[in-house]
């Protein structure tokens, strides 16, 4: 278990290394820092003063070795944009992000996993047929376009709920603020929730459907039958069981993508998240904060990928015990 | 009254154009305590039948007529419930493959107690005890801790006797075993035939064993049917169909069955199933094409001369060399093959056998050792020319005629393509006739060039490989279990024509193969390896007649006897 | 493996019964057992109605189109947010209605959806060969090669696509300027989709090749002496090309939709060659004011181009897979 845990730590952390040393190619070798930073009116002198202070002309090597030290300490440097350290701007729009994804994945978990074993156990059924159908709806229908679809039926025709903003919020401890515990910031999780989630749900639906179908045809689940055993306990106990292996693991990638697909559902409802802010960047080359977007979600992959083969580890006895 | 009877049993998978009768007019029935073979080769409607006894027929299969009885209650009509009542408590099933019948992610004592509580009105405590008590009987040792891990754990031939425990855990009255030893290697499965005829006597259960081999057959039934084409050709007692076949079916079956006691010249033709092809061309050697250029170097002393080879595997790769884990496959092996005679190779799964024919063509590096083809080392050439060269001299058939021909090229492209490569022609057009002159030669006919290898059977194909290896005029031929995947029948017939084709071209040959009744039929001289290591080297009919390593001694002890075969049509060399 | 393990029932016909003669190449297409699956789903048989008329519709839009919606002289900013033919103040030249300078919707939609098509095309392509070469390399060789860019592809693996896309449009805007942002947006987006897309090519090229590369047909052509990079273009390659057409299919979607997805956000198409994603994001300015036509009617002809692909590219999967026929 050890062994296991400390070769997926290394492994992670040579990701994170890869990523860093991208995220530091983007801010030094995209554009002119300076510039960014000075206005036109400033000196070339000046100009010099402020790279030699930022340490620009020392080597490479030591200015990534910088990098990953003050990205380690949550210093991603000041965005060229809003003239504020990066670390501030995101700590104040993390909790919006990282709300609306858990609500999406709570959605597209709790809706896809019962569709997807139903289809997958029913296989001929109509109302798998029917799953299977919208399910492709969903796959075909674009994020954003769904998101309008919502606002112009609920927003704009019924105007039952708001189409923009997080509603109102309440303050816990010193930095996180949740729209959970009020009925604005409720109605407001709503429409922004369900267009994240319902891409995430008809995958993980179309998936567990696919590898139940795999896993019925194994010679294992033939034998359990010719052995009597009740349907139930085929389905649930060694179909099921089995079919979860690979499951955890795309949907463990799928809550990762989540998080990034966040980007598109906060500008179509205006979220005040991460994702949002790092999609300005884009529009504005705001190097610092593009790169701070890709550090910190890196991270937050990495780590659900962490989780996810802890996981796999306690559900596969073939990764726990080792043959005599 | 029989436990299982079959009347004129029908079933029917129907298809887009035509509905194809896997099983048609079958009657059996078995007695408790007794055992019925049911015996045929691929598409005889063999596993058919015990599927729908079970109820476990593959849609869009179904009985479209007959009926089936247990116990003189009719069975085939009841509801889906009842029939799932039946299964594992009046009639058990084993599978082939004991690496796939287990859910990997329960232990076998999660599997025994369901099926036992599912059938039996039995508290844990007096479930877990009879899982022991059944774990014992099927002879795993240690039953108590063993129960309790998971199906990975165990070894193949553990893991059939897990599956066998299963079958037997509600005691049934029939248990069916389809190809139950068929994946196991000979010493296991000669464990598991005694362990399984012990278990029916001593438990007075029907069995139905469904096989290809007729080594089973012989080993363990009372009684035999015999399949072809989904109907039954021959049912009688054991001793009288195998002693004395009357069904011209039964009698070329049973003397294509390669014999380990006598040696035989050619093995007689089976033409009643698969035609032989059309029979082969006489052609001049002297003058044809196949005979052309066979300028060699004549060698003084053996061909290959193959000394202290040695390979390993890394099993498991590290950046420390310490914590790197190694296989070796291969263990200091010597051997000579002489010019013009057949060498084989005998010895179970894993012996090596295979890796020193990769090693020889190679396909893989040795990690030490030599081997000579004539006067030039092989294992440090460098030069392509030399290798291409050395190439060319050896060639090889593989053992699944399924997936050693390229599905996406015409066979005439698959045999040209070594003779363009080789430039071994002048012209495209001679490259048309000698692959036609090939596949003539090989008794397919030049018309077969023109389809793709999906048109053709497991034996039509092996002819096709054996076609593309002669096309670059080899002196070396290395045959890598080039029948194990075929029909008995179809098995006389390719060893016939590799027999032919030797001495017709005079090549050397190295035949590899876990049956030693093959091996006797086909070589000169035979090696015996174990664990990657080469036990014994004797002539042929010394290794039989007079074995000298303990382990040759073991592996002749567990050849299924073949003494009740009818001997009928073989001439002996 | 079907549960009837050796029963078969084609190879159970005797080889006697085949015909003599040898039908051509059409007539066995027409008898194959793929297209049969492809008639018996009537679901399949309108996806490709449907993908052949939308592609036809895209491809011919110079020709067809009633308006050209890039003709400065013939927009009138006198026609802008006319409504549908239906509705009231429609005018009969705009059969969908016009957007805010006066373009005909159904033209823009048909040029917007021809633009859609040839960037999710020229990706795919791209995509598909980056892919396939690297997954031929890495599942063939295997070794230190195979690690390296398997360790690439995992990497990226852990990102979505749509994120890589976005930062290499945010980097290559940062290389470029807002000036040659719009000649460079076609090639830009085109680069961007291909390096997201890659990986899952050289997946399954690479899986694909690791499990052909043992087959005895491999190891046969080494033994005669043929060299490598021959026997993965010859030999390999045709074998590996049945999972390739799938995710080639669905993937044809998935770019056309990400490519709508980045224009919507403003780093892809710009206006003035709009995609339909351009064109939505167009209109989605003018949803709360009541002209919701403008960025629904795109709308519906992505989803409706993407949905098609789709339902080609599901039925295409399991019509290829062995195990579910």
């Amino acid at each position: 278990m050890i062994g296991f845990a400390t070769r997926r730590i290394v492994q992670a952390m040579i990701v994170m290394l890869v990523v860093a040393l991208l995220a530091f190619t983007m801010f030094r070798f995209v554009g002119d820092p300076i510039n960014q930073m000075v206005g036109i009116e400033t000196s070339i002198e000046d100009r010099e003063a402020l790279r030699e202070r930022l340490g620009l002309n020392d080597p490479v090597p030591v200015q990534f070795f910088r990098f990953i030290t003050k990205a380690a300490q949550f210093d991603f440097g000041t965005s060229y944009q809003f003239r504020q350290p990066v670390s501030e701007l995101f700590a104040k729009r993390i909790p919006a992000t990282l709300e609306l994804s858990f609500a999406s994945a709570v959605f597209a978990l709790v809706v896809g996993i019962p569709m997807g074993i139903y289809a997958g156990l029913n296989r001929e059924s109509p109302i798998s047929k029917m799953f299977l159908s919208v399910s492709l709806i969903g796959i075909s229908l674009p994020t954003f376009f769904i998101g309008i679809l919502l606002i112009f039926l609920f927003s704009v025709t019924l105007q039952w709920l708001p189409s923009f903003g997080r509603g109102e919020t309440v303050q816990i401890g010193s930095w996180w603020t949740t729209g959970f515990l009020t009925i604005s910031g409720l109605k407001a999780l709503i429409l922004p929730s369900i267009t994240l989630g319902l891409y995430q749900m008809t995958l993980i639906m179309r998936l567990i459907r696919a590898e139940m179908l795999e896993v019925i045809r194994t010679d294992y689940i033939k034998f359990a039958r010719a052995r009597g055993l009740p349907d139930r306990l085929v389905n649930f106990r060694h179909a099921l069981k089995n079919t979860l292996v690979p499951v955890i693991t795309i949907t463990g990638l799928q809550l990762g993508a989540i998080i990034a697909f966040a980007t598109i559902t906060e500008t179509v409802f205006q979220w005040p998240g991460m994702g949002l802010m790092f999609l300005q960047a884009v529009q504005n080359v705001d190097i610092p904060i593009m790169s701070a977007y890709l550090m910190l979600t890196a991270f937050l992959f990495v780590t659900i990928n962490f989780i996810v083969d802890i996981l796999y580890f306690f559900i596969d006895p073939r990764l726990r015990v080792g043959r005599p | 009254m029989s436990v299982l009877d079959i009347k004129d049993l029908r079933v029917e998978f129907p298809g887009r154009k035509s509905v194809f009768v896997a099983v048609d007019d079958v009657t059996l029935s078995v007695d408790a305590g007794k055992v019925l073979g049911v015996v045929g080769e691929s598409g005889a409607g063999k596993s058919t039948v015990g599927n729908a006894v079970i109820g476990l027929l593959q849609e869009p299969g179904h009985i479209a007529g007959g009926e089936v009885y247990l116990h003189g209650k009719r069975i085939d009509q009841l509801p889906y419930k009842e029939k799932r009542r039946l299964r594992g408590r009046k009639i058990g099933m084993i599978f082939q493959d004991p690496l796939t019948s287990l859910d990997p992610l329960q232990t076998v004592e999660s599997q025994l107690l369901e099926t036992i509580r599912t059938h039996l009105p039995l508290s844990r405590s007096q479930a877990r005890q009879r899982a022991i008590e059944l774990i014992e009987a099927v002879g795993i040792p240690d039953a108590p801790e063993r129960i309790k891990q998971y199906p990975h754990q165990f070894s193949g031939g553990m893991r059939q006797r897990v599956v066998i425990a299963l079958a037997l855990c509600a005691e049934p009255e029939l248990v069916i075993a389809d190809e139950p030893t068929t994946a196991l290697d000979v010493s296991i499965q000669a464990q598991i035939l005694d362990l399984m005829k012990e278990l029916c006597r001593e438990r007075n259960v029907a069995m139905l064993v469904i096989t290809h081999d007729m080594g089973v057959i012989a080993d363990i039934t009372d009684h035999v049917a015999v399949m072809y084409h989904g109907e039954l050709v021959e049912y009688g007692e054991t001793t009288q169909v195998l002693g004395a076949p009357e069904h011209p079916y039964t009698q070329s079956l049973i003397s294509a069955v390669p014999r380990p006691d006598i040696k035989v010249e050619r093995f007689p033709v089976v033409n009643y199933i698969e035609k032989a092809g059309t029979p082969q061309k006489q052609i001049d050697i002297a003058t044809h094409w196949l005979g052309k250029a066979r300028d060699y170097e004549k060698v003084s002393g053996p061909l290959v001369q193959i000394k202290d080879l040695d390979m390993q595997f890394e099993t498991r790769g590290s950046i420390l060399p310490s914590r790197r884990k190694y296989f070796k496959a291969v263990k200091k092996v010597s051997f000579d093959i002489n010019e013009g005679e057949t060498f084989g190779l005998v010895g179970e799964s894993g012996s090596g056998k295979s890796t020193i024919a990769r090693l020889v063509t190679g396909l893989y590096q040795p990690t030490g050792g030599s081997i000579r083809f004539g006067k030039t080392e092989l294992t440090s050439l460098k030069n392509r020319k030399d290798v291409l060269a050395m190439r060319r001299q050896m060639q090889m058939i593989f053992q699944d005629p399924y997936s050693s021909l390229n599905a996406r090229m015409r066979v005439s492209d698959i045999i040209g393509e070594p003779i363009k490569f080789h430039r071994l022609a002048s012209s495209n057009a001679e490259v048309r006739q000698i692959v036609d002159d090939l596949l003539d030669h090989v008794g397919l006919g030049a018309a077969a060039g023109k389809k793709f290898p999906h048109e053709f059977s497991g034996g039509q194909r092996q002819r096709i490989s054996i076609a593309r290896a002669l096309a670059t005029r080899p002196r070396f031929l290395i045959c890598d279990e080039p029948t194990s995947a075929l029909d008995v029948s179809i098995q006389a017939q390719i060893l016939n024509l590799l027999k032919d084709l030797q001495q017709e071209l005079g090549l050397t040959m190295l035949f590899i193969s876990h049956d030693l009744a093959v091996i006797r039929q086909m070589c000169n001289r035979i090696g015996v390896m174990r664990n990657g290591e080469l036990c014994e080297v004797a002539d042929c009919d010394q290794l039989f007649e007079a074995p000298q390593h303990p382990y040759t001694r073991e592996l002749l002890n567990l050849m299924p006897s073949l003494e009740l075969l009818s001997r009928a049509n073989l001439a002996t060399a | 493996m079907p549960f009837i393990t050796n029963e078969d029932p084609k190879s159970a016909v005797p080889d006697s019964a085949a015909p003599v003669k040898e039908p051509g190449r059409i007539a066995r297409l027409l008898d194959s057992d793929i297209f049969h699956s492809f008639l018996k789903s009537k679901v399949t048989v309108v996806a490709a109605t449907g993908t052949a008329i939308l592609f036809l519709l895209a491809f011919l839009a110079p020709w067809i189109a009633p308006h050209d919606p890039f003709d400065l002289a013939s927009i009138s900013i006198m026609d802008a947010r006319v409504p549908p033919f239906w509705m009231e103040y429609a005018d009969p030249r705009f059969l969908l209605g016009t957007d805010d300078q006066g373009r005909d919707m159904l033209s823009a939609i048909f040029y917007g959806m021809r633009i859609s098509l040839i960037v999710g095309f020229c990706s795919v392509i791209a995509a598909a060969v980056i892919g396939i070469s690297l997954g031929l390399v890495a599942g063939y060789m295997g070794g230190r090669v195979d690690a390296i860019i398997m360790r690439i592809a995992d990497v990226q693996l852990t990102f979505p696509a749509i994120l890589i896309a976005l930062l290499i449009d945010g980097v290559a805007h940062g290389i470029f300027g807002s000036i040659d942002r719009e000649i460079f947006a076609f090639y830009i987006l085109i680069v961007s989709l291909a390096l997201s897309f890659w990986v899952q090519y050289a997946r399954t090229v690479r899986g694909s090749t690791m499990v052909e590369k043992n087959k005895e047909y491999v190891q046969a052509a080494r033994v005669i002496g043929i060299p490598s990079v021959m026997i993965m273009v010859r030999h390999i390659l045709p074998n590996v090309t049945g999972p390739v057409l799938v995710i080639a299919t669905i993937n044809l979607a998935l770019a056309i939709v990400t490519e709508a997805t980045l224009s919507f956000l403003g780093v892809g198409m710009p206006p003035t060659q709009p995609s339909l994603g351009t064109l939505i994001a167009i209109g989605n300015d003018f949803l709360y004011s009541g002209e919701w036509w403008i960025a629904i009617f795109p709308g519906l002809a992505l989803a409706l181009l993407v949905l098609n692909v789709n339902l080609l590219g599901d039925w295409l999967r399991d019509a290829l897979n062995p195990k579910l026929r």
